[in-house]
């Protein structure tokens, strides 16, 4: 479980959250959702300890994350954040591979290259896998540096926007495997997601944030109702069944 | 594509090539030396041993560690176009003998050794620090950043040196040549050399490093250790090979860029790659620095200089923005 206690964070004088409260529960996979500037970016990179909070405190499987070594937290939670520029030629392997320094520490064993080739798999990987990262378009570099956050193997994965530059075939894809690794694996990924769809069709639990708070928190059928919606993205926004699932019409 | 390291004729080539340029090394000189006269003649034996093998491992140590400082400071920087002596470590190391020479002119080497070895990491502290704020998708704003800075620490060495006339004194460092390695001389280099060579046993702390502060801590990486660490190792080689040779640019720039373009940026695989190319391309630089206009020598950072700026131009301009 994640557990996020009256977190404060500011940049100078804007606030950016506010006593923002919540617990996101373990083995479901979580969506953050909400209009921009609502700090979704911010919330996460918090539980990831990237950055440090003014006030408050985050437990992540009931470790302090500012307290928590750093190594540890490692093998606990993986982040990846929305913007990545990689300068350094790395092959699609070996950037991979860096997902298991956490837990072997640059001594790779013959799991290790199990684990490579099982996150390879995973996001298509293997026809590229020997390429430079700049020898990739946006979407495979994307995908690489997923592979290499599955690589890592944690309980917790948390994403910020996975599906950015993502055709259709590898977002519906990098969903389903998200899904299966919470409800087969008893993993917990938590994504910041702008499309809301794809979090009513794959999301077990619903964050929606707005103005530096918590809008609202609960299971995602409870979240998906006309006025809440609308009224978080203050947008009239109309939720229909189809074939038994939320879909919201917005435009 | 680019060359396989389980390949094993790009590493047999290498060592011929290594053995062949330490053999001209050492039998070139103004004395003539041949293989014959090593084994009845005590002399070319003393002078093999005194000036001819010194000079040519002290090139081949220089090269080696210098090359390994400019990929470590490309990792700490992420950019590919900076290295220390452009960007304010030499200059730094420079300014501080300067300044101890003047505080205290009896100081002995070692002092003088300390005092250039904190310069160094003040300036290049300082030179990280600015480019933290630079934007990321701009590349080309680092290295010159890195020039200006570099230039307005070399330019206080400058006028310190000019007012106080010791323009000579500091020429020595802020040109590096090896005609003045002799025995009991250099020895400093091999800790120089020993001290890169650690930096392997770090190689994917390095790399990590590279790929960004997010990404570091998303691995547990203790950032901070290692950005010291690698601030250490760069600026505690480039002061000794400043206060022993003297700044030979470019070494740390040329270097580890033909061999990312070889072979990428994994530092465990591509680190020996880098020390031994490094050394291998300052001995030509210091031969053809021994041989244009024998029997007088230029500076290996003239020759050096040369090459290197015009492939830096190159590789400036050939760079494609993204290969796919």
């Amino acid at each position: 479980m994640i557990e996020i206690d009256r977190i404060g964070f500011a940049i100078g004088k804007s606030e950016i959250l506010n006593e923002v409260s919540a617990q996101l529960p373990r083995g479901k996979m979580t969506a953050i959702i909400g209009p921009n500037g609502a700090g979704k970016s911010t919330l996460l990179s918090l539980i990831a300890r990237l950055i440090s909070p003014a006030s408050g405190t985050i437990r992540v499987d009931g470790h302090n994350v500012q307290q928590t070594a750093s190594d540890t937290l490692a093998r606990i939670l993986a982040v990846l954040r929305q913007e990545n520029v990689i300068a350094s030629r790395l092959r699609v392997r070996e950037l991979v591979g860096f997902g298991r320094f956490p837990h072997t520490r640059g001594q790779p064993d013959a799991q290790d290259g199990e684990k490579i080739q099982w996150a390879l798999d995973l996001m298509a990987l293997s026809p590229f896998a020997d390429r430079f990262l700049d020898q990739l378009s946006g979407g495979q570099r994307q995908r690489a540096l997923i592979a290499m956050i599955l690589c890592q193997d944690t309980d917790y994965i948390l994403l910020d926007e996975p599906l950015n530059n993502l055709d259709l075939f590898h977002s519906r894809k990098l969903m389903q495997v998200l899904q299966d690794m919470a409800h087969r694996l008893g993993k917990t990924p938590v994504l910041v997601i702008h499309d809301i769809n794809y979090a009513a069709k794959y999301a077990d639990n619903i964050l929606a944030m707005k103005q530096g708070g918590i809008f609202a928190n609960g299971p995602t059928q409870a979240i998906f109702e006309d006025d809440l919606l609308s009224a978080l993205f203050d947008t009239p926004i109309r939720i229909h069944q189809i074939e038994g699932q939320p879909f919201a019409m917005h435009h | 594509m680019a060359c396989r390291t389980t390949n094993a004729m790009p590493l047999i080539a290498a060592i011929l090539l290594a053995v062949v340029l330490c053999i001209l090394s050492i039998f070139t000189g103004v004395a003539d030396i041949n293989i014959a006269a090593l084994f009845n003649d005590p002399q070319a034996l003393w002078l093999l041993a005194v000036s001819r093998l010194p000079r040519t491992l002290a090139v081949v140590l220089t090269g080696g560690s210098l090359a390994i400082c400019g990929l470590i400071m490309q990792m700490l920087a992420r950019n590919k176009f900076v290295e220390p002596t452009t960007a304010g470590t030499g200059q730094g190391a420079a300014l501080g003998i300067i300044v101890i020479t003047i505080m205290a002119p009896q100081a002995s080497l070692t002092i003088k050794m300390l005092a250039a070895i904190a310069a160094a990491l003040c300036s290049t502290a300082i030179f990280l620090a600015l480019i933290r704020k630079l934007p990321t998708d701009q590349p080309f704003l680092v290295p010159l950043v890195g020039l200006v800075f570099g230039g307005f620490v070399g330019a206080i060495a400058t006028f310190i040196a000019y007012q106080l006339d010791l323009l000579q004194y500091q020429d020595v460092w802020m040109n590096g040549e090896f005609s003045g390695v002799m025995l009991g001389r250099y020895e400093m280099l091999w800790f120089a050399a020993a001290l890169s060579l650690a930096a392997y046993f770090v190689a994917d702390q390095f790399t990590i490093i590279g790929l960004g502060k997010d990404m570091a801590l998303n691995l547990g990486l203790g950032y901070r250790q290692i950005m010291l660490l690698g601030m250490t190792i760069i600026c505690v080689v480039t002061a000794l090979s400043v206060v022993t040779v003297g700044m030979i640019p470019f070494v740390g720039l040329v270097v580890p860029n033909i061999a990312s373009r070889m072979m990428g940026d994994n530092l465990r695989a591509s680190l020996p790659w880098v020390a031994g190319l490094g050394a291998m391309m300052v001995l030509a630089s210091d031969l053809i620095a021994r041989l244009v206009r024998y029997p007088y020598e230029v500076p290996v950072s003239v020759v050096f200089g040369i090459f290197g700026s015009a492939f830096f131009l190159w590789l400036l301009f050939s760079r494609p923005a993204h290969a796919r």
